[in-house]
């Protein structure tokens, strides 16, 4: 029985090689044979399965570099298995996995857990990050060489900064030698601690304590100087503010060896859209202002900032329903990230080749996964993607457990049409 | 007969100028009624008001309670204390529980900012805001309305100074919102550690010192500082706060001579406030109890009418 694909007359976008032209792309036994214009019209293989894909746009599969998952702990929230069939239609065909569960993601048998479990249910490819720190406290490193050896792709403290800078300097210190990357989101633990959303004005008007930026870029500057200090990879996970986007480029003028990442939410959306205590739109970081959802844009499009992630983080009724100060942070965004992202290319803010490099081939880069590039020889996930498609998000239709989306009723265009993982369709519109 | 286009009364916010004339014309017709022997009305009989606190407020809730027993209606109190139990499933779930009851209005106080906000959409009947968080105290700010109006007349271009406390103040908000839109020009003064961030393009003039703060005020309006907030978190003593900001006879001369003195209660005397100005002759502090009776009738009568298409329900 033939394994082999053919996806013709696609426009293959890669920017694993500078790639963008009118293609094809032939997948045998689960990994791309060849992909690019040098493919059209060679012929296919007796058997073979032939996709037309005139009108559409082949990229490397997207690769979600922070996604929490309820599963250990909270599986009525979000499962392995419910994440990645949410990933796939989303057209994402890798993510990694917070360690932030119950029980935390700090031992060798719950990354081989989660492996297992992704294994045997899931329809992505799932990444476990393990907690830098036992239980997350901040207190004692992890064993991060048993963790890597047994999976592990990144380390991270989860929604919390490390607070203690010697705990935190050792950590990168050891975790250096293993090439470990430490992803951290940065939240000082006094100032805006009891904030709720961006400080300013509107927080003022709707009576909510605010966060103001200084709360994410002071441990970001410490944790820069401290990575630079230990030449520790070190990847700012989530960065909501231009300035933070300036604390890197600083750290990298000096030679540090430091990546970033932004949610979609925050190139996407405002503190406004929180109108009257919209739960949904309650994050960490909060949303920010227009001004700096617009800088952003820039700094992602300048190559600032690295990738883009989904920060996918489910949370239901018994958590959100509630007064905006007393709801959880967090937002589902695995199948609406690309939409979102679309928006960017749509609005001429963000060339597509870049949009598509921060949602793949990049956080590959970073995390050292085996995604992100459509070339020969490469594990064939791909993602096909209509770039025009109109799309008006439902909550109820959403793959996800939980429907806490600040997307609903979005109009989009674009969204993925085909996910392929290892060469096999996992998901098809 | 005036519509009153709103099915509940979240906020101060969202209200037209007509609709606070309304209220306040409402009011001033409830003022007589309260001042006759026969205080009670049948405007509101045979329907049923819960007032729901998770906050304590004696004041608060007894007007509430004293207004709708004067318009007729069944009141009940619910005083739920912020218990083990969470405090939103406490709201939600409470807050279902009642409606199955079948009240019309539902008078609620809770500790978060959007607590009325969310309980209005879970409800099938008309939602009073009794103060959410640091967010909005709409009735409180239709009285304070109501009395600057007895005594001055007008509302339009009267010098309302708001001081103190102004970062944790649901009434400090509802207040600049309603004196804006009537037209009155606001100044807040206080200590930057109590004042919000944005204050200034909150269409109000800030101050930082009384002395600047109450030039040719109309009315001042004294702010209560809650205890916890006293020693050294946002300022550094009691002493200190009120050598600076606490409302005394030396201070209060920096206004017009006929400046009215107000506060929403309960009063700190001796931190935000002297007790010889609090009981002195230019405080309207009781006035401004008497007129809440009156505002939270003219309130519930507009809600609970207008749904009706001003029949009686």
């Amino acid at each position: 029985m033939s394994t082999t694909t053919v996806l013709k007359n696609a426009r293959i976008i890669d920017p694993s090689r500078n790639l963008d032209e009118v293609g094809t792309i032939v997948i045998e036994n689960g990994r791309i044979a060849a992909a690019g214009a040098a493919a059209q019209n060679q012929g296919v293989p007796e058997g073979a399965t032939v996709r037309d894909c005139s009108g559409l746009v082949a990229v490397p599969g997207l690769v979600d570099a922070r996604v929490y998952v309820g599963e250990p702990g909270a599986e009525h929230r979000e499962t392995i298995a419910s994440a990645s069939r949410a990933a796939a239609a989303g057209g994402v065909t890798s993510f990694i996995m917070m360690p932030d569960t119950d029980p935390v993601i700090d031992d060798i048998a719950l990354v081989e857990f989660v492996l297992r479990t992704a294994r045997d249910k899931a329809v992505v490819n799932v990444y476990p990050a393990a907690a830098l720190t036992k239980g997350l406290a901040g207190e004692e490193m992890t064993e991060f060489g048993l963790l890597m050896e047994s999976g592990a792709v990144a380390f991270t403290n989860g929604r919390k900064s490390v607070h203690d800078t010697l705990v935190l300097r050792r950590a990168m210190t050891y975790a250096r030698e293993f090439g470990a990357v430490i992803a951290l989101e940065s939240r000082d633990k006094y100032l805006g601690a009891n904030g709720v959303m961006n400080e300013g004005l509107f927080a003022s008007w709707l009576g909510l304590s605010g966060v103001p930026k200084e709360a994410e870029i002071i441990p970001l500057e410490r944790d820069l100087r401290i990575a630079a200090l230990t030449r520790a990879k070190y990847h700012a996970a989530k960065i909501s503010v231009p300035e933070s986007a300036e604390a890197i480029r600083t750290a990298r003028r000096r030679g540090a060896d430091v990546t970033c990442g932004i949610s979609i939410n925050h190139l996407s959306l405002n503190e406004n859209d929180i109108g009257e205590y919209r739960t949904f739109f309650k994050l960490s970081p909060p949303l920010r202002s227009e001004d700096d959802r617009s800088a952003m844009v820039d700094a992602l499009a300048d190559g600032t900032i690295d990738i883009i992630v989904s920060s996918h983080d489910p949370q239901d009724v018994d958590t959100k329903r509630l007064p905006f100060a007393d709801a959880e942070d967090g937002a589902v965004g695995l199948e609406t990230m690309l939409a979102a992202a679309l928006r960017l290319h749509h609005n001429g803010r963000v060339p597509l080749a870049r949009l598509i490099s921060a949602m793949s081939t990049r956080p590959a880069e970073i995390f050292g996964l085996d995604a992100g590039t459509l070339k020969p020889g490469a594990k064939a996930d791909i993602t096909l993607i209509d770039l025009d498609e109109p799309w008006l998000v439902a909550k109820e239709q959403l793959l996800s457990r939980s429907k806490n989306t600040p997307f609903d009723d979005a109009r989009f265009s674009g969204r993925a049409v085909a996910t392929y993982v290892a060469g096999k369709q996992v998901f098809g519109v | 007969m005036v519509f009153f286009p709103h099915r509940h009364l979240i906020g101060i916010k969202g209200l037209s100028q007509q609709d606070i004339g309304y209220l306040l014309d409402k009011a001033d017709e409830a003022v007589k009624i309260s001042r006759q022997r026969e205080k009670k009305t049948s405007t509101l009989r045979g329907l049923t008001q819960i007032n729901l606190f998770f906050e304590a407020s004696t004041r608060t809730q007894s007007s509430f309670e004293l207004a709708g027993k004067r318009l007729g209606a069944d009141v009940m109190n619910m005083s739920v204390g912020n218990s083990s139990v969470k405090k939103g499933e406490t709201l939600i779930d409470t807050a279902m529980t009642l409606n199955a009851m079948h009240p019309d209005v539902l008078v609620v106080r809770h500790s978060s900012a959007g607590a009325a906000a969310l309980l209005a959409q879970k409800v099938s009947c008309s939602v009073i805001n009794a103060g959410d968080g640091a967010h909005e105290h709409p009735t409180q700010a239709l009285l304070d309305a109501l009395t600057i109006r007895r005594a001055k007349g007008k509302l339009a271009r009267i010098i309302v100074a708001i001081c103190g406390d102004v970062l944790h103040s649901r009434v400090a908000r509802s207040n600049i919102l309603l004196l804006n839109a009537m037209g009155a020009r606001v100044r807040v003064v206080g200590p930057a550690t109590l004042l919000p961030a944005g204050i200034a393009d909150m269409s109000v003039e800030v101050y930082h010192s009384m002395e600047e703060g109450l030039k040719d005020a109309d009315v001042v309006m004294m702010l209560r500082l809650q205890r916890e907030r006293m020693s050294g978190s946002f300022v550094p003593s009691v002493r200190e706060y009120f050598h600076y900001y606490g409302l005394d006879a030396e201070k209060l001369k920096y206004a017009k001579e006929d400046a009215l003195v107000m506060h929403p209660g309960p009063m700190n005397r001796g931190v935000e406030i002297a007790s010889e100005i609090a009981d002195g002759p230019q405080s309207v502090i009781e006035q401004q109890v008497e007129m809440g009776v009156a505002v939270r009738m003219a309130v519930m009568e507009a809600l609970l009418l207008s749904q009706n298409n001003g029949e009686r329900a």
